[in-house]
């Protein structure tokens, strides 16, 4: 679904192909950020260099089992013993070369990992039990702005993410970019990511974090560096006040109703903390962290039964009119 | 209860030989029926015990596994809730871990190692009911727990702040920090019976390399349970303090920390998966002889493997921790130290691959499944090393890749040895043989559906699966290797199957056993099959590492122990030259009452501190009663 | 198999002393296991004081006097231990029952200095991580001492009886002194964590 949107890459924030759209957009295999990319060969290298070895394995057992032995051959003879000792021998030898090398390359790419700087892009990474709360954190205080479960990013610059958990432990993860790193509660980590090209990668909480962990998903965006611009100028500002009757009921109804304890609408007075920053949401690509594309249809029904559609998570039912109901989904829609 | 069978001091050799068996059989005894049940102390019933328990947690824990199988292999399945998953997949961690991988390893020894080593009982007797009754009702706690919809939810390592008070609700995480004490204090009591039956139990003449190597295994397995298991235990006890008394020790805002829980699980955690694996290895080094027909080559090698592996063991924790945000340099140091494990395992592969080579082999099931083993080991072992690289595992930690990893290591490692003991042992179990027909099927069955439901596991997690999720959503790639991995898992589930069945009907209709049916070299195939009561009418007399190998007529043993009371011998640790003709205890009924006193405070203490109190006088008045001495012929000196 | 007799076991003694004994090894064994409980409840200590930017935290250091008292008991009551170890090898009954009731009572007042060390902690097990790592400290010898007392009572009341003049019985002093010198050892270092420790 969200993905459809994707390979249909139409829309001026896909105007470069989509890399990520031809295969799997959240896999070790597929990789478009430099971390991940380095990761992958590692992780050639390491798997190719083992098979070698249990193929190895295989070829003497497989020997061992079936090979012709001479008949009289009873117990065992010194000369034979020794022979066999001196095998072992070697393979041990053999085997400590193998992994002292792995050792030594592990360290090395090790080193590469983090390599963010202080001037570098900044984005604190809020896990919350279960979506991912965003700041944009910038030199200028007014530049500062929060968003959820959707991050931009400008293709080809080193981007930090300062990781904190917030409740339970959740763990950052975007594999076609970079390997992952846990938000700890009590322990803020970093991670850097950089995407070499464009397109839209998919990442998923991979610490187990409790009821809803499967559906607890975020997106990264790679754009060339203007439209990210153009878009952070545009999640800087305010929500726009609705033009059409139906999203401005709808507005009223939000503020009325129990939406605006948790959410944050910036123009309005809706200033909750407990859910996501609702002040764009009809310009993400999905809502829920990654459970649906967002539509008009999708924030209804998802307003109207959270708790079918995602078990446990901590957005309670609120009882809504028909009428009230159409009129939150339409003023939500078009926070673009 | 019984008297002495024969007047006082009467020794074994002053009794006509044929007549011996029925005064000592007299003497040992177990009562019959449901009083007899609740009262042995025979090392065999309760072995035997152990050991069933352990393969009906394997089953119903495997019906869990099913279960998740069959959510997960379509997207957006709703068989199960968020809720119910988490639990089944706690449930079935916890379960394989905590009340099957451990506890059966344990029990087989419990059976076995006496036998091994030629005594008559294992050390504390006594202690080893008392053992059996604890983990059972561990079991049977998390289970009912299960059942009433109050199982665990946090997986099987529980991490906090998602154990803890505050986002753990209700009595789940404290059901599955009480059954760790349970299985802990089952399994610490079974360590140090095996540790003192190993050091002072075996028969005069057994000098330290005349040990077969399961015993050796199975004593470094048992200090690994000495020193790791209190890790837990001080681990589940602060976990529970910080739930019922309100203790901060895992809570960042008053000076605690989340990541000591990790640190404390861990410590335990990684050698806990060697006390899984050595004692498979053991199994494997021992059951190899009769198989390749010749002597397990480099028996000090293997051994000095399975010593530098308990060693290793402890340096390894942090490797689970790759992403918690701990020093880089750090990191890396347990990239190395868990990287160096590979020698000792390598070491014994090598050697088993050496006796194949040496030896001539006999196709029969227990070799099939080491081959099996072989196969499988390897790759789950090398898996191992990938994740140990710390740049690896940031891609695949917490993914279906270290699913497939331990699944490998776990299944292939200490599973199928342990399939191919139960083909092998079995007639010293049951007295019967088990089905060859059908152990080769199961095998068979066995090893192509654990590989075809494993191994696309891997690529999963390298595709962005993450472990422990209890749907997926249908736009990511994973429905087809998901749908085939679960078609698969009915062909291993069949296997098991197959094997169950197998050995149900063989304890009913085998083919009744010799006493030696594989001509193996070791001490228990002396014995009939089942074992007498008092395991060997005259204690035999060891002068090599193969003792029915060198004389397979005769058997040199040891004569002068009083048949009129539980006697045995204890020799040196190391020379096993004989010191004393030591007493070993009667059949009692407060192991039990021992047990249920304990029972009732550990289950009552996940309600109110106050039961570590008032529920310690019950305890300590059964713990009297079992030491109190009882004027038996057991209690002279 | 027909057996062939090597060996003669009649004159072996019908009970084996110290490291003959399978209870000493296995006292020892579960000394081994507690041991190892202490050192990591102590790593606790450590790991969270190393953690902590001030420590104590939000408290005074505890009060020297009764956790040094305890001590100075503690390391007293070696010295009728270690005889009443000896006396029991000797196998002298009347001794043992004289030390074994001294130990009785040096193994209670300890007890009672234990109530006093709590409040004298100065911190709540529920205040903070350090009031909870010291009060788990502290409880966790407390129950040894506990143990080790309730196994001592019973053993001075079996002496007393017709069971008392036993070789076995011996044994069981002697395993029980053993256990004692431990619980005064393992005292050592969390005394020094608890209050010597904290005025670092
Ligand atoms: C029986 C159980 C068992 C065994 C034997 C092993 C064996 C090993 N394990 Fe595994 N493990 C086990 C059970 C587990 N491990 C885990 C997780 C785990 C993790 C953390 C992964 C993560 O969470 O991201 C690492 C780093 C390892 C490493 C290793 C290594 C290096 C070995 C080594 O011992 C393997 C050594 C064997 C080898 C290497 C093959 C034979 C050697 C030959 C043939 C010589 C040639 C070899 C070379 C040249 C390399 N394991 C988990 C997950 C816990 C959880 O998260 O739920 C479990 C249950
Ligand atoms: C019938 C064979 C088995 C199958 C099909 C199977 C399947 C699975 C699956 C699919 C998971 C992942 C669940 C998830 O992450 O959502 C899992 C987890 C696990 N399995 Fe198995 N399993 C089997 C047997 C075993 C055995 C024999 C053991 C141990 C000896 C074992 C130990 C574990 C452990 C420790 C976990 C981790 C649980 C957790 O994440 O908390 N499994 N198993
Ligand atoms: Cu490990």
């Amino acid at each position: 679904m969200i993905r459809g949107a994707c390979k249909a890459g139409s829309g001026p924030l896909l105007a470069a192909p989509l890399a990520a759209c031809g295969g799997n957009w959240q896999s070790a295999l597929d990789v478009y950020g430099t971390a991940a990319i380095g990761l992958k060969q590692l992780i050639i290298l390491i798997v190719a260099v083992c098979s070698v070895v249990w193929m190895l394995v295989m070829i003497a057992l497989i020997v061992a089992l079936w090979r012709r032995r001479d008949a009289q051959a009873q117990a065992p003879e010194p000369t034979r013993e020794r022979r066999m000792t001196v095998a072992i021998m070697g393979a041990v030898v053999a085997t400590v070369l193998i992994i002292g090398t792995f050792t030594v390359m592990s360290f090395i790419a090790t080193r590469a990992l983090n390599v963010a700087g202080q001037d570098d892009l900044t984005i604190r990474v809020r896990g919350l039990q279960w979506w991912w709360g965003l700041e944009y954190v910038g030199p200028d205080p007014s530049q500062r702005f929060e968003t959820a479960n959707e991050i931009h990013i400008p293709v080809g610059r080193n981007v930090r993410l300062k990781l904190e958990g917030l409740d339970v432990i959740h763990s950052f993860w975007v594999p076609s970019l970079a390997g992952k790193q846990d938000l700890v509660p009590g322990r803020p980590n970093e991670l850097t990511i950089r995407a070499e090209r464009a397109g839209v990668y998919r990442g998923q909480c991979a610490e187990f974090c409790g009821m809803q962990h499967a559906h607890m998903a975020l997106l990264v965006i790679a754009e060339p560096q203007d439209d990210f611009d153009k878009w952070a100028n545009a999640q800087r500002q305010a929500a726009t006040q609705p033009a059409e009757e139906e999203a401005a009921s709808g507005l009223q109804t939000f503020l009325a109703k129990p939406c605006a304890a948790c959410h944050t609408v910036r123009g309005t007075a809706a200033a909750g903390t407990t859910g996501p920053d609702l002040t764009h949401v009809g310009g993400r690509r999905a809502i829920a962290a990654g459970l649906f594309e967002t539509t008009r249809g999708s924030l209804a029904a998802w307003i109207a039964d959270p708790q079918t559609i995602k078990p446990g998570n901590n957005m309670p039912l609120v009882p809504l009119t028909p009428e009230e109901l159409r009129a939150v989904s339409a003023y939500l829609a078009s926070l673009k | 209860m019984n008297g002495p069978p024969t007047a006082p001091d009467t020794r074994d050799a002053d009794i006509e030989r044929t007549r011996l068996p029925s005064v000592l059989a007299e003497t040992w005894k177990t009562p019959v029926g449901f009083w007899g049940a609740l009262v042995t102390v025979d090392h065999k019933i309760i072995g035997r015990r152990y050991i069933f328990t352990a393969f009906v947690f394997l089953a119903i824990g495997g019906v869990l596994a099913a279960l998740m199988r069959i959510q997960l292999a379509q997207p957006e399945a709703r068989l199960f809730g968020p809720d119910r998953y988490n639990q089944i997949f706690t449930m079935h961690g916890a379960n394989m871990m905590f009340l099957f991988a451990v506890p059966v390893m344990e029990a087989v020894a419990v059976y076995l190692v006496p036998l091994m080593v030629g005594t008559r009982n294992i050390a504390f007797p006594r202690l080893n009911a008392f053992s059996y009754w604890i983990y059972l009702a561990g079991g049977v706690l998390l289970w009912t727990a299960f059942a009433l919809d109050m199982g665990p939810d946090v997986g099987w390592f529980a991490y906090v702040p998602l154990s803890g008070p505050q986002y753990g609700a209700g009595k789940r995480a404290d059901i599955w920090a009480q059954m760790i004490t349970f299985t802990e204090l089952s399994a610490l009591a079974v360590a140090v019976e095996l540790v003192v039956t190993i050091f002072k139990q075996r028969a005069p003449g057994m000098t330290l390399d005349r040990i077969p190597v399961f015993v050796w295994a199975m004593l470094v397995t048992s200090f690994l349970v000495i020193m790791a298991m209190p890790a837990i235990m001080i681990a589940s006890t602060s976990l529970i303090l910080d739930r019922l008394v309100g203790t901060h020790f895992f809570n960042p805002a008053e000076g605690g920390d989340a990541l000591l829980w990790q640190h404390l699980f861990w410590f335990f955690g990684h050698p806990e998966v060697y006390i899984i694996f050595l004692p498979a290895a053991g199994m494997v080094s021992t059951m190899i002889e009769p198989f390749a027909r010749r002597p397990a080559f480099g028996y000090l090698g293997l051994v000095m493997a399975l010593i530098a592996t308990g060693i290793l063991a402890f340096g390894l924790w942090v490797h689970h921790m790759f992403v918690a945000g701990l020093p880089r340099l750090g990191d890396s140091f347990f990239t190395a130290s868990s990287m160096a494990i590979a020698v000792p395992a390598g070491i014994q592969i090598f050697c088993w691959l050496a006796t194949l080579w040496d030896g001539r082999p006999v196709f029969k099931t227990p070799l099939l499944f080491i081959i099996g083993f072989v196969v499988t080991f390897v790759i789950g072992g090398l898996t191992g090393v990938m994740v140990a690289s710390v740049p690896f595992d940031t891609q695949v930690h917490d993914t279906y890749f270290v699913v497939a990893h331990f699944h490998y290591v776990l299944i292939g490692g200490a599973v199928f040895p342990l399939l191919g003991a139960v083909h092998y042992w079995f007639p010293k179990l049951t007295g019967r043989m088990m089905s060859e027909r059908l152990g080769q099927w199961s095998f068979w069955l066995i090893i192509v559906g654990f590989n075809a439901t494993f191994f696309p596991m891997h690529i999963l997690g390298l595709e962005g699966m993450p472990r422990r999720i209890y749907t997926y959503q249908p736009d990511l790639p994973w429905h087809g290797l998901n749908l085939f991995i679960s078609l698969s898992a009915v062909i291993l589930i069949a296997g098991f199957l197959l094997f169950f069945i197998n050995a149900i009907r063989s304890a009913h209709f085998g083919e009744v056993a010799p006493d030696n049916p594989w001509d193996a070299p070791t001490l228990e195939w002396a014995s009939t099959s089942p074992p007498p009561s008092y395991n060997f009418a005259m204690i035999p007399v060891v002068s090599s590492l193969h003792p029915l190998w060198d004389d397979r007529e005769t058997l040199p043993v040891a004569a002068g122990l009083r048949t009129d009371r539980r006697e045995l011998v204890v020799t040196t640790l190391a020379g096993a030259e004989p010191q004393a003709r030591e007493a070993s205890p009667r059949n009692s009924i407060w192991p039990l009452w021992a047990a249920i006193a304990t029972t009732i405070m550990l289950i009552w203490s996940i309600f109110s501190p106050w039961a570590v109190i008032w529920g310690s006088i019950p305890v300590a008045v059964a713990l009297i009663g079992w030491f109190w001495p009882k004027g038996t012929p057991e209690d002279e000196s | 198999m027909r057996e062939r007799i090597v060996l003669g076991l009649g004159r072996l003694p019908l009970h084996g002393m110290g490291a003959a004994s399978v209870t000493w090894w296995g006292t020892l064994a579960f000394m081994l296991i507690e041991g190892t409980g202490f050192a990591l409840a102590i790593a606790v200590y450590l790991y969270l004081m190393n953690l902590a930017t001030v420590w104590p935290i939000n408290a005074p250091p505890p009060d020297l006097l009764p956790g040094t008292l305890m001590t100075l008991i503690l390391e007293i009551s070696l010295v009728p231990n270690i005889l009443l170890s000896r006396w029991a090898e000797q196998q002298d009954l009347r001794k043992v029952r004289v030390g074994i009731v001294i130990m009785s009572i040096l193994g209670i007042i300890p007890l009672i200095v234990r109530i006093f060390e709590f409040p004298a902690l100065k911190v709540s097990w529920d205040s903070n991580a350090y009031g909870s790592v010291v009060w788990t400290l502290l409880g966790l010898h407390t129950t040894h001492i506990i143990t080790d007392v309730v196994d001592t009572l019973v053993l001075a009341v079996l002496m007393f009886t017709r069971h008392g003049l036993n070789l076995r019985r011996f044994g069981d002093v002697q395993d029980n002194a053993m256990y004692w010198n431990f619980v005064v050892a393992t005292w050592l270092p969390i005394y020094g964590c608890i209050y010597w420790l904290a005025r670092l």
